[in-house]
């Protein structure tokens, strides 16, 4: 189809751009006005998106919206943005955590107000850039320039041990990172090129493909993260502040899953089904062992990581049980995970702000004193474990669906998930949200504010529509996951 | 007939080094801006000079093919004049604080320029030896120039020595080459004979080894680095800067004029012997690094971790003894070399600028909190750790994706992932850095009022690295063509 505005050009740089605004000329005497402008930067780069969903063609097979120009003709390098059904939900997804992340932000952070902002929008038309760049290297630099402005945000306006947890967020995924560099660079020369989707009809024998295979896995399982390489996720989330910790675990963590879907498995498919059991595995011991270590633990944030990190199991599971079922319901988990792990780091926030404690301990019959805020606690810790009719329910039911399809016994201990993810969910609202008010300063509490009603209304709306009504988000992945698979299911050899 | 058309860049800085001498002799201390003027005038002629032979394109040989004029010379010396010119603006204030602000510093400056010049012209032993010998003193004298100044006096003990020492290695291999070769001392001469009849007797490889040895000494790379670190630091920091940006650029064009255009039939000689050199400086640069509290120290340290990306870039050019990929290699090493430059401009430039009085801000914890003191001066020194640790958007990236494709193509994919493994380790120390500035509170609030040269010097250093890593096309482009005509005209 044809367009006639670069609408993902639009999406990718009118953060950056507002951001860049902010930067320039915003300083911390009139913060309203900073963050009032970068609340219409960041509903104009929403509203940009828009376009993108009512003109996608979804029964169209390929790229659509596709931009092409040469950006560095030494290397063969296009500025090169296209998306398809896979990408179009976290173009939109990025979008709107922004909004969010915006209007959390908006009078809980009162040092650097303009940096914060602008670091947010830059941020996110970096990531955006991620999920439309259809040249290797654009998706490299992208993927790459998203560390700068979250190692500042970590360290800035973390909490206590932020240094820490600054570096070793950024020095994780550069390790990952700079052995994919090497993979692209070899591609690079087998190619002469670096058009992702001409990688993906690159002749690699079967050494080649497992190499390239691992030195792939090394950027996105630290991303995802997988375990074992997941120890970086619970320090970031713990130190950041709300907003970091809610882009990182909305947005971030799907670059990686991303990726997986973008360069591994078409790139690399027989490394891919070759080690399938390799990635099953390792997704298996997130979903069961994380969700165990998720249960004991007494920080709130550290709680919602780990339950991160094994609901992202999940979305590996998905990927590398290679049908239908399991990897449209891991993108769904993806879209859904984004939604409701943002939504209850932003609970943990409200909770923040008021008491500056995350220990569990420390709160007690939250209920008692803010009635709203506890029905959207439940709300979000119910979808969080998968209760029907909300969005978690959705792609969690789909993988195990595909996983009884693959090996019933996958499926089964995919499915004990359902078991953990309500033991860890329930038990954290028992004791944060019920019982008798113990701490003085938990009678204290005020109630949400209209502000942060609105935030998490727009989160527990789009749950709820997810959950009800998924046809339209599988509807328009139908295609390109279809595609997808037939490519993968294609020998290289 | 003496030919002079490819010296005239070099004959005209020569007589305004001659004019601003005489000039300076009658100018009183306050009237000294007049001598920062005529030498900006001065380099500025040079740049425009070179890029008018760089627009022609053509190439001269001059006094019996001793001394060339190629497009890689002239885009060397219009890179030199500029960062020259740059040096000047951000050392201003630097030196008129510590009674530097002389005649000598900046007869010595262009003196040490037109050494750069007539090195990056060489053609022949003789004269690289001349190039390099007229720098290099003038960089002894000017390290010593306070010389009430005990570290700096004791850094120039050590250049002069060492520098001294490596100069004697590199003449000895000359002379082994000489012999070898049966009296030949041009290089086109050269790679002549060794084309039609491969030449790897003891004799040659000894003195390759020699030149070798010399070669590495003068650009730093370990195991010939000693020197780098201590001078780095004892040096004021306005010669640190004149050290450690445009001599590299010289460095780089004597070894392409040896090496390549001398010697590349014995390149499978010489790029093993490089690649082990590219490799430890890259690990020992950057392991070292780390331990360094003195910031000088750490990019003293992180120089030498780049020069092994540089010595990598030029040991990627011939694979198995086939030519074919010569040029992308070589334009990609200088690449790498120019756009390294620019961004050490920047960090030291940085220095220059947090220095003042008697203090000089070189410690690690003068960083602190930068970016509560200026936000733009932060700003531009994160753009610049980045550039140096090669995380995208920036320069440094390109850079270091430039020259990796180039190791990766020449089959050498493990010594690729040792680049970027010793990367990581060094993003550490430069993450630790953008840690300082903007995690910390400052120590200091004294609020920086830079002059305007300054300040639009150092913003010029940091927008160049962040534009050059979003639009890198056209440096590219030049570098490849530069290579191109320089290596088949």
């Amino acid at each position: 189809m044809t367009t006639t505005l670069p609408y993902l050009s639009l999406a990718t740089w009118t953060p950056i751009l507002f951001g860049l605004l902010i930067l320039a000329c915003g300083n911390d005497r009139n913060p309203n006005i900073v963050r009032g402008i970068a609340l219409v930067g960041a509903l104009i780069s929403l509203a940009l998106t828009v376009p993108l969903y009512t003109g996608f063609d979804a029964a169209a097979h390929g790229m659509q919206f596709v931009e092409k120009i040469s950006w560095i003709e030494r290397f063969n390098v296009h500025y090169h943005l296209g998306v398809d059904g896979i990408s179009l939900w976290f173009v939109l997804l990025t979008a709107f955590i922004t909004v969010i992340v915006i209007i959390s932000a908006w009078e809980v952070i009162e040092q650097h107000v303009a940096q914060y902002m602008a670091a947010f929008l830059i941020l996110s038309g970096l990531m955006i850039g991620v999920f439309c760049a259809l040249d290797g290297l654009l998706f490299y630099i992208f993927f790459e320039a998203t560390l700068i402005p979250m190692y500042i945000i970590i360290g800035v306006w973390g909490g206590p041990n932020r240094v820490y947890a600054a570096f070793k967020f950024f020095l994780y995924t550069l390790l990952g990172s700079l052995l994919t560099l090497v993979a692209f660079i070899y591609l690079y020369s087998k190619s002469g090129g670096f058009d992702i989707e001409g990688w993906h009809n690159v002749a690699l024998t079967r050494q080649e493909q497992i190499l390239i295979f691992l030195a792939f896995l090394m950027a996105f399982a630290v991303k995802v993260p997988m375990w074992p390489v997941h120890t970086w996720l619970p320090d970031a989330h713990v130190e950041a502040p709300t907003g970091g910790s809610v882009v990182l675990a909305a947005i971030m963590l799907k670059l990686g899953a991303y990726g997986f879907l973008r360069f591994s498995l078409p790139i690399t498919p027989d490394a891919s089904h070759e080690l399938a059991g390799l990635m099953i595995m390792l997704s298996l011991i997130a979903v069961v062992y994380i969700g165990l270590v998720a249960l004991v633990q007494a920080d709130m944030k550290k709680l919602v990581a780990y339950s991160s990190i094994a609901h992202m199991g999940f979305v590996t599971l998905g990927f590398f049980i290679f049908n239908l079922m399991g990897v449209e319901g891991a993108i769904v988990q993806m879209i859904s995970h984004g939604f409701i792990s943002g939504a209850m780091f932003l609970c943990i926030g409200v909770l923040y702000d008021r008491v500056h404690s995350r220990q569990i301990a420390d709160y007690g019959g939250v209920v008692n004193v803010m009635p709203k805020f506890a029905v959207l606690f439940v709300f979000f810790a119910m979808a969080n474990c998968g209760l029907p009719a909300t969005s978690g329910f959705v792609g969690e039911f789909m993988v195990i669906l595909g996983g009884v399809e693959y090996n019933f016994w996958i499926g089964l201990l995919a499915a004990t998930t359902l078991i953990f993810g309500a033991a860890y969910s329930l038990w954290m609202v028992k004791r944060v949200i019920f019982g008798a008010v113990k701490h003085a300063h938990v009678a204290a509490l005020s109630d949400l504010s209209l502000r942060e009603t609105l935030m998490l209304g727009l989160l527990a709306v789009a749950v709820l529509a997810m959950g009800l009504y998924p046809l339209p988000f599988t509807e328009i992945m139908h295609v390109s996951v279809g595609d997808l698979l037939k490519h993968v299911a294609t020998s290289k050899l | 007939m003496l030919n002079l058309i490819p010296a005239y860049p070099e004959i005209f800085l020569t007589l305004m080094i001659l004019v601003i001498m005489v000039v300076d002799l009658y100018l009183k201390d306050a009237q000294r801006i007049w001598t920062h003027a005529l030498s900006i005038f001065a380099l500025l002629g040079v740049a425009l000079l070179s890029t008018a032979y760089l627009v022609e394109g053509a190439t001269y040989y001059g006094f019996n093919g001793m001394f060339v004029s190629d497009a890689l010379s002239n885009l060397l010396k219009l890179c030199c004049a500029l960062t020259l010119v740059l040096v000047l603006m951000l050392s201003r204030q630097y030196i008129q604080e510590r009674a530097m602000y002389k005649g000598e510093f900046y007869t010595l400056s262009l003196f040490s320029m037109l050494g750069q010049m007539v090195m990056i012209s060489a053609n022949n032993f003789i004269t690289v030896y001349l190039g390099l010998e007229l720098m290099s003193l003038s960089l002894y004298a000017l390290v010593a120039l306070r010389r009430d100044h005990v570290t700096a006096s004791e850094a120039a003990m050590k250049y002069f020595v060492l520098g001294a020492l490596a100069s004697g290695f590199m003449l000895y291999g000359f002379s082994m080459v000489y012999g070898a070769t049966g009296g030949l001392l041009n290089f086109p001469e050269m790679a002549y004979l060794l084309n039609s009849q491969p030449a790897n007797d003891a004799l040659m490889v000894l003195g390759l080894v020699f030149i070798i040895a010399g070669l590495a000494f003068k650009l730093g790379a370990v195991p010939f680095h000693m020197w780098v670190p201590d001078v780095y630091q004892g040096a004021p920091t306005a010669v640190t800067l004149l050290i450690g940006a445009a001599p590299k650029l010289a460095a780089f064009a004597i070894v392409f004029r040896i090496l390549i255009e001398g010697m590349v039939y014995m390149a499978l000689v010489w790029q093993d012997m490089l690649i082990v050199l590219a490799v430890l400086s890259l690990v020992l640069g950057n392991l070292i690094a780390i331990a360094q509290k003195n910031l000088k120290r750490m990019l003293a340290y992180s120089t030498i971790s780049h020069m092994g990306f540089v010595l990598l870039g030029l040991a990627a050019g011939v694979v198995n003894g086939n030519l074919l990929s010569e040029t992308d290699a070589y334009s990609a090493a200088l690449f790498y070399v120019i756009t390294y430059v620019l961004t050490t401009l920047g960090t030291f430039g940085m220095i220059l600028l947090l220095a003042r009085g008697d203090f000089e801000a070189e410690e690690l914890s003068d960083l602190k909190g930068l970016h509560k003191r200026s936000p733009w001066y932060a700003f531009l020194m994160l753009v610049l750790m980045f550039s140096l640790a090669g995380v995208p958007p920036t320069v440094g990236f390109q850079a270091k994706l430039a020259v990796l494709q180039e190791v990766v193509n020449a089959g050498h994919v493990w010594i690729a992932v040792i680049a970027v493994m010793a990367s990581l380790i060094g993003a550490f120390y430069y993450l630790r850095v953008v840690k300082l500035m903007y995690f910390d509170e400052p120590t200091d609030t004294q609020v920086l009022t830079p002059r305007r040269d300054l300040h639009l010097a150092l913003s010029v250093c940091g927008m160049a690295t962040l534009l050059l890593g979003l639009l890198p096309g056209p440096l590219l482009t030049l570098c490849l063509h530069v290579i191109d005509i320089t290596l088949h005209s």
